[in-house]
């Protein structure tokens, strides 16, 4: 009953998203206030049924019902709880469908806190937002439908796969999913404009806090990727340069750049060709990055299993919405108007700095992920491209990104004078030759690009800083006058010195984690002990442990320091006999910011074990950071949601009393 | 500044920027991408020793030999054609005789293979693509064994 009623559900939730996508358009050619005003209840309708389909289908999961195909194939009656509500989305078919329920809660937002934009506006943006529902709809209804029947009921499931049976699967894929497809709004705005052919600063006041919340999301949920992948694998990775991967940095650096460039359109009104471009450009990313990872291309843990019918079904979509719509640009971007002016050393002339620089490191994303690809099937060749190639094209375009980060938020609009700026930056920049000099010294001169790298992460954080001093008047003004200053520094301004701040945070994690991380590869005896970087690890022996639906092996472990225990550790294996599989269940001890990383290799029948033990110094930075870009975002969005009714003047803000 | 100039300039840093770009994208792509052989392509290829690349194939029954301080040494074959190989370190929880496997390293003089990576598939139920391909290259695929797909992971 319940798979029927799912399976139902999203049929109807398609017969209302074409509706959408129609009677909208119709509405705003003829004028109809009630086909316009129909499009309202539809996107929030359609986001009802696709809640009522999911609901179903996560009730047939956490009652195993294994009648479903989906849940017989990734799911277990003795599985926790908590892992059968997440396998749901542990496979192909019900990640797609998270991916349409996310598309119509954002069309359901739209429809509801929209009031503000114009009627037309409005309809066109729900009925695109309703052709790219229909088109996933229609892809999950024919070739990936999650509510298949089996003839007969089997007696137990097949489990979920184990390396995906972990709290992250239940963080993970909903915030990157709400990142990705959150980009579909900022897309359906630009296609709504071109379709108008009309823009103006006013669209990127609307885009813009559609395009953060996406960003957030997505910062949020390519982090804890990397975070899951750190502490699942058993080696210490946080970034593979998987194909995967890239297909989420790719829309993340793309959503960047249309961050920055929607403010000059915001503020000056101009780039508004390219911005409009921009938007087009980060949900086609996002596209691509569900063609990637769900046509089973490319070989990855992401690949759940694949079936070629759904690879074209998905490159028609691609195909069907990224050309269409650069086709839709290419006709109208012409007719629309030049924006404002300005000299190429001024805050404009620096965000285009940022895009271009975002951009053409997104585009080296796109060959390294791509390439691979395209030269298998034109020569047959089997290559592969990894960390190595990223990091010597990657690398460079961010190192000039963050040289230049410090400057753009000190320079005025229209026309900057960066020697002034340059002068504001002397402290931030001595600071961090100062850093570059002492950590090389420190480090005895190993590594050149190290210390340099620490250094300029240095130099962007004070940088953010040194923007907000100014900003604030503080050590220049006396107190009360500093604090009135800073309750009426617009909150946008905060969020980009901290999400500055955070960027910055990361690359420090990533550097030091990188250089000066020590590893350690032995086997180890009961009663032996090894140490690293001045921590002592005495190995206690292994222990068998019964979990729910696994067995698993633990080592015990003692951790010293300076002589003195400091605390234990157990990393362990587990073996899941539904699947003959076994994982690594990391160990971890946080020392301050960085970690102690200990997983094991195979045990000896002598009682040893092999163990692979890391210390990573200031690695949480990494991922802390990403937390304050968003903290930033965040604050920025606030701070947009007050002003989307009627902007407040600047001047009046200013005198207003604390909060 | 003029429209016109301004525009120009624009256009002369974003030309800048790409041709950058394409320097450090070729030049990256001469130096440090990895050649995917099977066994048999290395012996006929006639492969250099010292050249990095990837080899894939089953690791053959009965080859597998630890020695001390992590030392591996197994073949790898794709029905055709073994190469022996060494690693040392811990191989990846799915290495098992007769499964699929991907070596990344070098070749040494003597045709041992020196891997420095070993990845294993992920997942029971599938097997490394590229290890597909090869074992159907060599005509030891047989259809249905296991899913064309993969989930290579270290």
């Amino acid at each position: 009953m319940m798979p029927e009623l799912g399976h139902y559900a999203l049929v109807l939730a398609l017969a209302l998203g074409l509706v959408q996508s129609i009677a909208p358009v119709v509405g705003a050619r003829t004028h109809d206030a009630a086909l316009i005003r129909l499009a309202n209840s539809t996107a929030i309708m359609q986001f009802a049924f696709v809640a009522v389909s999911f609901a179903a289908l996560v009730i047939c999961y956490v009652t195993s019902d294994f009648s479903v195909a989906t849940v017989f194939e990734n799911s277990h009656s003795r599985m926790p709880l908590i892992y059968k509500f997440t396998s749901v989305w542990g496979n192909h078919e019900g990640s797609m469908l998270l991916w349409v329920l996310i598309l119509s809660l954002f069309g359901a937002m739209v429809a509801s806190f929209g009031g503000n934009l114009p009627a037309t506006l409005k309809a066109h943006v729900l009925a695109v937002q309703s052709w790219i529902a229909c088109a996933f709809y229609l892809f999950i209804l024919l070739t990936s439908n999650p509510f298949l029947r089996l003839p007969q009921t089997p007696a137990e499931g097949r489990d979920l796969n184990p390396i995906l049976q972990d709290i992250g699967l239940a963080i993970h894929p909903p915030l990157l999913y709400l990142g990705y497809v959150g980009f579909s709004i900022a897309f359906s705005f630009a296609i709504a404009a071109l379709i108008e052919g009309r823009i103006d600063a006013a669209w990127a006041r609307w885009v813009r806090p559609w395009t953060l919340m996406a960003w957030i999301f997505l910062t949020l949920g390519i982090a804890m990727g990397s975070y899951w992948a750190y502490y699942t694998l058993g080696w210490g990775g946080f970034w593979f340069w998987d194909p995967v991967e890239n297909a989420s940095l790719m829309p993340w650096l793309a959503g960047t750049a249309l961050l920055h460039s929607a403010v000059v359109m915001e503020k000056r009104n101009a780039l508004r060709v390219w911005t409009i471009l921009l938007a087009i450009l980060t949900f086609s990313l996002s596209l691509i990055g569900t063609f990637l990872v769900r046509s089973g291309v490319l070989t990855s843990v992401h690949a759940f299993a694949t079936d070629p019918t759904r690879g074209v079904f998905i490159l028609a979509i691609l195909v069907m919405f990224i050309g269409g719509s650069l086709a839709l640009f290419a006709s109208r971007a012409s007719a629309l108007k030049q924006g404002g002016l300005f000299a190429p050393i001024s805050r404009e002339g620096a965000l285009v700095f940022n895009n271009l620089f975002l951009t053409t490191a997104c585009l080296t994303v796109f060959v390294g992920t791509l390439y691979p690809l395209a030269l298998e099937a034109i020569t047959g060749e089997k290559i592969s491209v990894g960390a190595p190639f990223f990091n010597l094209t990657f690398g460079p375009l961010f190192v000039a990104l963050m040289l230049a980060m410090p400057f753009g938020p000190l320079l005025a609009w229209k026309r900057g004078d960066l020697l002034g700026v340059a002068q504001r930056l002397v402290a931030a920049s001595g600071i961090g030759a100062l850093v570059v000099a002492v950590v090389f010294a420190v480090e005895g001169g190993q590594s050149v690009l190290a210390p340099f790298g620490v250094g300029l992460a240095a130099f962007v954080m004070v940088g953010a800083l040194v923007d907000l001093t100014e900003r604030t008047g503080l050590f220049r003004l006396p107190l009360t006058t500093v604090r009135a200053r800073a309750s009426g520094l617009p909150r946008s301004a905060w969020g980009t010195a901290i999400a500055h701040f955070g960027i910055a945070l990361s690359m420090l994690g990533i550097i030091s984690a990188a250089t000066w991380g020590t590893e350690l590869i032995a086997v180890v005896k009961p009663g032996q002990t090894v140490s690293l970087s001045g921590y002592e690890l005495a190995f206690d022996g292994l222990i068998q442990r019964p979990g729910p639906n696994y067995s698993e092996v633990v080592a015990k472990f003692k951790v010293r320091s300076g002589g003195r225990t400091i605390g234990a550790v157990e990393p362990s294996k587990r073996s899941f006999s539904a699947r003959d599989m076994s994982t690594n269940e990391a160990a971890l001890m946080t020392r301050g910011a960085g970690q102690l990383y200990l997983s094991l290799g195979d045990a000896g029948n002598d009682g040893s074990v092999a163990i692979r033990f890391y210390y990573k110094p200031m690695v949480m930075l990494i991922w802390l950071g990403a937390v304050v870009m968003m903290l930033g975002g965040a604050l920025s969005l606030s701070d947009r949601r007050l002003r989307i009714g009627a902007p407040k003047p600047a001047a009046k803000s200013a005198l207003a009393p604390a909060e | 500044m003029t429209r016109k100039q301004r525009r120009l300039v624009l256009i002369g840093a974003s030309l800048g920027v790409l041709a950058v770009a394409a320097a450090l994208v070729l030049s990256a792509l001469r130096d440090s991408i990895v050649f995917f052989n099977s066994p048999t392509d290395v012996v006929e290829k006639h492969q250099l020793p010292g050249t990095r690349l990837r080899i894939g194939g089953l690791v053959k029954p009965g080859s597998v030999q630890r020695g001390d301080n992590l030392l591996v040494r197994f073949a790898v074959t794709d029905g055709k054609t073994d190469i022996p190989v060494r690693y040392q370190g811990i191989v990846p929880d799915l290495f098992r005789e007769g499964q699929g496997v991907v070596a990344e390293g070098k070749i040494e003089p003597g045709g041992t293979f020196a891997a420095d990576t070993v990845l294993a598939k992920h997942d029971e139920r599938y097997m490394p693509r590229e290890v597909v391909d090869a074992l159907k290259q060599s005509g030891h695929w047989q259809e249905g064994e296991a899913k064309a797909s993969g989930s290579a992971v270290r």
